[in-house]
């Protein structure tokens, strides 16, 4: 529970603290005089990329330790849940309520509840009006999504699942809800 | 103006000025009490005594004595007193601004940088930018301060005090600067990770240069002149910057990011963590947790050129 | 009830050895851990919870001193903004909840009912249980700060940030039962010692015979009772809004952002004279003996300290000026605010009449009084200004505001509790603590606190911020906060050097002085460290400096040896009233602290904890109240 460290802090910390101190590579030291001065060398060479630690894609069964790097830090969910109010997410499915769009709250899933079928969900865009977000969030905010969602689901620990927002909400407590089942 | 002012003993404006004859009446008298106590005690302590090595305990001179603490409490109590006067006076002086036709301003605080509205009766002529607040020297301006998300504190020392900024409730601040400069200014509210790089300037100007600045603010962005410009708008608008950020005249129109509308006409980055610097920018748009950890900003994962395009455009937002 | 007859004060007649013995039998604990754990000795309890508070004490210091090295130089990243956070809430946490207030009601707990000549507090057991409390919330929130689930929104924590939007993950949650454990665990403290020193007071001793140091307890115990109850309040509001999504302080649901800032601030100012006032009354105490004169102006100080008490309640608003709340409320709490100055001018206008008109010996602990009132006068100046609004709006969150509450807090308080560690050490310990340790201890601590808090008034009037992670070279304040981290490492020494001086003295073998100050107050009447029983005799007071009164000293006769009797007076002129039977030692108090622990813990996670940790703990307080069988 609380034993899994950094679980409230955002993802690139948690990295930090187990040793990974960048998420570009070829950034250099942040204790060097000129650290930007550094990447924009290392750019020029094509020296830099993100760290794949930060994409922390849980399709590969053998990272699915990885997954736990948004689905157990509630820093990441509560990250989702900004991202789905600023990405008017809210607009067809109302708070995960459902309104244009299927409900989250509950336990139907339409598509799978599994993280890589959410993820699909959000990049690839689904029939009947979900859009393809392919390109317009980067892979750590898909994975932000994809915990929030999960979340709405009750599908996260109990220490991980957001509270209620600040803004007018309606959400139904969480502990009415079954265990998801898959749509057939 | 290289020099950027960031203290309350040292001010350029009619509000932090009254603050500053206060504090300078404030710590006189009470310089003047502590010296005069701490003399007590010093004269107590090596005060002249018959010597005596008995431990006989001594009851006398209590009346006496407590005459002088009578007189001590009547002492205080007059200054405490004369201390309210002044601070009632003073506090009632802040409020006494001329405000014909003042310039109105909405500060929006937000996790952790400054969204600054211009407002006018037209709204094709509001503009909105970020950290960077111009004035116009010795016209009052009123800020309208609201938070968006936490409470956060709006505060430049050398201006006037601070003002907190609380979810569901508008509060307001009357600024004016006397003389032209740049003054740091800061959130002074605990607010989060990066409450320390919640940071702002503001410039004061001659009203002639204030206005053709406004006046460059209201244009909508300049149209890329080179290749590398208009790839760097490409990859802006294709990816996911567009998704949070607003730059007038293109597609982008987002609120949720800074407007970068005239991004490189800005001397900071970041809420005042970096200079506005082609490098600073290009480590910040790579890695904004880098350069500021916990930052709202996602990693854009960038392929190389792209991002050298990106930060060519942004570079060209004058 | 009836005086019962042989209750009565006799002329002194000692008890014998035998019937010493006796009482003694009849007053110590059982032995092994189980006695251990079921102590209801006050004399045990109050040394456990000052040892206790202690290493709170040094683990809070070590976080300081974290936070210097990390702010020593611009842009450092020795500490990065997520760990800072951390380290600056638990700091204060630590300091405000596990330390300043546990440790100023630990001394009472340990001192109150020797100096009022009783034998034990009037709720043991109770006592215990507030002990055991502590105990565990403060062991709570340090193993959640083990597992980086320490506080991070500042030990005030105002909501939005500490609110569910903001503070995710159970950070902010351990903090509110970290305040739900403090609170209850202080409030029983409380009630124990008013009762106790209303109706315990050995025959003789009426109130205005009660040593300024169980006034200023009284006094504080009394604000305890009315300010706990509304930081209880909020953070179980804060809790209901986190766990079960209520709105209390949404505004987009009616509720209101500020409410919590009240709510906290009506708590958090008496606050800090709950820390402050025991340490008034240490300084009142130990002026006595080394002026070797009785104290100018006793009930000018008495008066002094509920005023204070009173006024405390009326200022909270000072720590809102910036939240732009309308004038003419701002203009009464800056009056109320510098109206608190007048009594504690009383008071330190009284101890520099006492110094003049004494007979001074420069021991330790009168040298820590000397740096309380040089600190603390100007910490209090420093608190005058601050009450003016147009100032406050400019260094309100500053440094300036740090310079001035350590000056009051370190000033105001821990130089007493230091000078007072030295003065009572021998009568816990058996012991004298060195002099000459205890003189560079003082010199250490005083040079290393201006050192490290002078610097910072001018911090903050230069413009840097409190709670900030780090700060650019450009602002120029490098320069001062090296020299604010330097002093904190020699501040830190002087402590060090106070741990030296304990563990040496505790390696000597015991010289049992009795009174080797000379003092004047009742405790130094008995043995040290003084048997289980407090007194062989329960003494008869009748002089307000106890041991100076000329004339043969008088005890209590007649009360049985081979029960736990007290003898309980009335209130005002503490005739003798009745006697009572104090509970036997029991593990009751333990459980019931262990039932409610698992209670507070487990509400972290589910609302259901409310419910299901309610049957241990209704089991455990039947186990405790069980009515006993009368053996006679």
């Amino acid at each position: 529970m609380i034993g899994d460290d950094f679980y409230s802090s955002p993802p690139a910390r948690a990295l930090a603290a187990r040793g990974r101190t960048g998420n570009v590579c070829g950034y250099g030291d942040y204790a060097q005089d000129s650290p930007p001065a550094e990447i924009v060398r290392a750019d020029a060479a094509s020296r830099t990329a993100v760290l794949s630690e930060l994409r922390a894609g849980p399709g590969n069964p053998t990272e699915r330790k990885r997954a736990s790097l948004y689905d157990d830090n509630a820093w990441a969910v509560s990250e989702g849940q900004r991202w789905f109010q600023a990405f008017n997410c809210n607009g067809c499915h109302a708070n995960g309520g459902g309104c244009i769009g299927p409900a989250l709250m509950d336990d139907v899933w339409i598509y799978g509840f599994e993280p890589e079928n959410i993820r699909a969900t959000i990049i690839e865009g689904r029939p009947n009006g979900m859009p393809s977000f392919r390109g317009r969030v980067t892979e750590q905010q898909a994975w932000e999504f994809v915990a929030y969602v999960r979340s709405l689901g009750g599908l996260l620990r109990k220490d991980v699942e957001p509270g209620r927002s600040d803004s007018t909400n309606a959400r139904l407590a969480p502990q009415s809800l079954q265990k998801p089942r898959q749509s057939e | 103006m290289s020099e950027k002012l960031n203290s309350a003993l040292d001010t350029a404006g009619p509000q932090a000025g009254r603050i500053e004859d206060l504090w300078w009446l404030l710590f006189g008298f009470c310089a003047v009490v502590f010296v005069a106590v701490m003399a007590v005690l010093v004269a107590a302590l090596v005060r002249r005594r018959t010597p005596d090595e008995s431990m006989e305990p001594t009851y006398a001179g209590q009346r006496t004595a407590l005459r002088y603490v009578g007189a001590g409490v009547l002492a205080t109590g007059a200054i405490l007193l004369g201390f309210l006067i002044a601070s009632v006076t003073t506090d009632r002086g802040l409020d006494e601004i001329e405000t014909g036709g003042a310039r109105v301003l909405t500060i929006t605080g937000r996790q952790w940088w400054w969204e600054i509205r211009y407002e006018d009766a037209r709204p094709d002529r509001v503009v909105v930018t970020a950290n960077e607040i111009h004035v116009p020297v010795g016209q009052p301006v009123l800020l309208r301060l609201r938070a968006s998300d936490v409470i956060h504190s709006f505060w430049v020392p050398s201006l006037a005090g601070k003002r907190d900024l609380i979810p569901g409730r508008d509060t307001g601040l009357w600024i004016q600067a006397n003389r032209p400069g740049t003054f740091q200014g800061q959130c002074a509210e605990f607010c989060g990770y990066q409450h320390a790089h919640m940071r702002f300037l503001v410039i004061a100007q001659p009203p002639a240069e204030f206005d053709a600045w406004l006046e460059g603010q209201r244009a909508s962005a300049p149209e890329p002149a080179t290749d590398e410009e208009r790839r760097g708008r490409e990859v802006f608008l294709a990816g996911s910057c567009v998704m949070c950020h607003t730059i007038r005249g293109t597609a982008a129109g987002s609120i949720v990011g800074p407007d970068l509308t005239h991004l490189a006409s800005r001397q900071t980055i970041a809420a005042g963590a970096r200079p506005n610097t082609r490098d600073h920018l290009a480590a910040w748009v790579a890695d904004p947790q880098r350069t500021k950890p916990g930052a709202r900003m996602p990693v854009p994962e960038l392929p190389p050129a792209d991002l050298q395009a990106l930060v060519t455009y942004l570079r060209s937002l004058r | 009830m009836k005086l019962s007859p042989e209750v009565k004060a006799a002329l002194h007649e000692p008890a014998t050895d035998t019937e010493a013995a006796l009482l003694e039998r009849t007053w110590a604990r059982p032995r092994g851990l189980a006695g251990w754990l079921a102590s209801t000795d006050h004399k045990e309890i109050g040394r456990r919870f000052v040892v206790t508070a202690f290493a709170f004490f040094l683990l809070g210091g070590v976080l300081a001193a974290l936070m210097r090295l990390q702010l020593s130089r611009p842009e450092l990243g020795l500490l990065d903004p997520d760990l800072y956070n951390q380290v600056f809430s638990m700091h204060g946490a630590t300091m405000m909840f596990l330390f300043a207030v546990p440790v100023m009601e630990a001394m009472g707990v340990y001192l109150v009912p020797l100096m009022i000549g009783t034998r034990n507090l009037a709720f043991p057991r109770l006592a215990a249980f507030g002990y055991y409390i502590y105990l565990f919330g403060g062991v709570m929130i340090y193993v959640a700060f083990a597992f980086d689930t320490g506080i991070e929104t500042g030990w005030f924590s105002n909501v939005p940030l500490a609110g569910p939007e903001f503070s995710p993950g159970k950070r902010t949650d351990f903090y509110a039962q970290l305040i739900t454990f403090t609170a209850l665990s202080a409030m029983v403290e409380a009630v124990n010692l008013i009762v106790t020193i209303l109706k315990l007071r050995a025959p003789g001793m009426t109130l205005n015979r009660m040593p300024l140091f169980v006034w200023a307890m009284l006094v504080t115990s009394f604000m305890i009772v009315f300010a706990m109850p509304t930081v209880a309040t909020g953070s179980a509001m804060l809790m209901l809004d986190r766990l079960v999504s209520t709105q209390f302080f949404n505004p987009a649901e009616g509720g209101d952002a500020l409410l919590w800032q009240h709510l906290f601030w009506f708590f958090g100012h008496p606050e800090v004279y709950i820390i402050f006032l025991p340490a008034t009354g240490m300084v009142s105490a130990m002026l006595v003996p080394f002026t070797r004169r009785a104290i100018v102006g006793y009930t000018p100080v008495v008066l002094a300290l509920i005023a204070t008490a009173f006024a405390g309640f009326g200022l909270w608003v000072h720590h809102m000026f910036a939240a732009g709340l309308p004038k003419l409320g701002q203009s009464f709490f800056t009056a109320a605010s510098m109206l608190i100055a007048i009594p504690s001018g009383t008071q330190i206008f009284c101890w520099l009449a006492t110094l003049w008109m004494g007979r001074l010996r420069f021991t330790t602990p009168l040298l820590f009084v000397l740096g309380f009132l040089f600190t603390f006068v100007m910490g209090g100046l420093t608190g005058v200004m601050l009450a003016a609004v147009p100032f406050n709006l400019q260094v309100h969150d500053t440094y300036f505001v740090v310079a001035h509450f350590h000056y009051v807090l370190i000033g105001g308080a821990i130089f007493p509790l230091f000078g007072a560690f030295y003065y009572w050490f021998p009568k816990t310990y058996g012991r004298m603590l060195s002099e000459r340790l205890g003189r560079w201890n003082f010199a250490l601590m005083f040079a290393g606190f201006q050192l490290t808090f002078f610097p910072m008034h001018i911090l903050g009037l230069h413009g840097m911020p409190r709670r900030v992670y780090t700060y650019p070279a450009e602002t120029g304040w490098g320069g001062l906060s090296l020299l604010a981290s330097i002093g904190a490492g020699v501040l830190g020494l002087s402590v060090l050097l106070f741990l030296i001086n304990v563990l040496l003295a505790l390696r000597r073998p015991r010289e049992n002085p009795a009174n080797p100050w000379h003092a004047d107050g009742l405790e130094w009447s008995t043995t040290s460290p003084p048997p289980a029983c407090n007194y062989a005799d329960l003494p008869v007071v009748r002089g307000r400096y106890a041991l100076w009164t000329k004339g043969e000293p008088t005890v209590v006769t007649g009360l049985r040896r081979d029960r736990m009797f007290v003898l309980v007076t009335h209130v005002l002129d503490a005739q003798p009233d009745h006697k009572r039977e104090m509970p036997a030692p029991s593990l009751w108090p333990l459980l019931a602290a262990l039932a409610t622990t698992a209670l507070f813990i487990a509400t972290i996670f589910t609302p259901w904890g409310v419910v299901w940790g309610l049957i241990p703990v209704f089991v455990t307080l039947v186990g405790w109240f069980w009515p006993k069988q009368d053996e006679s």
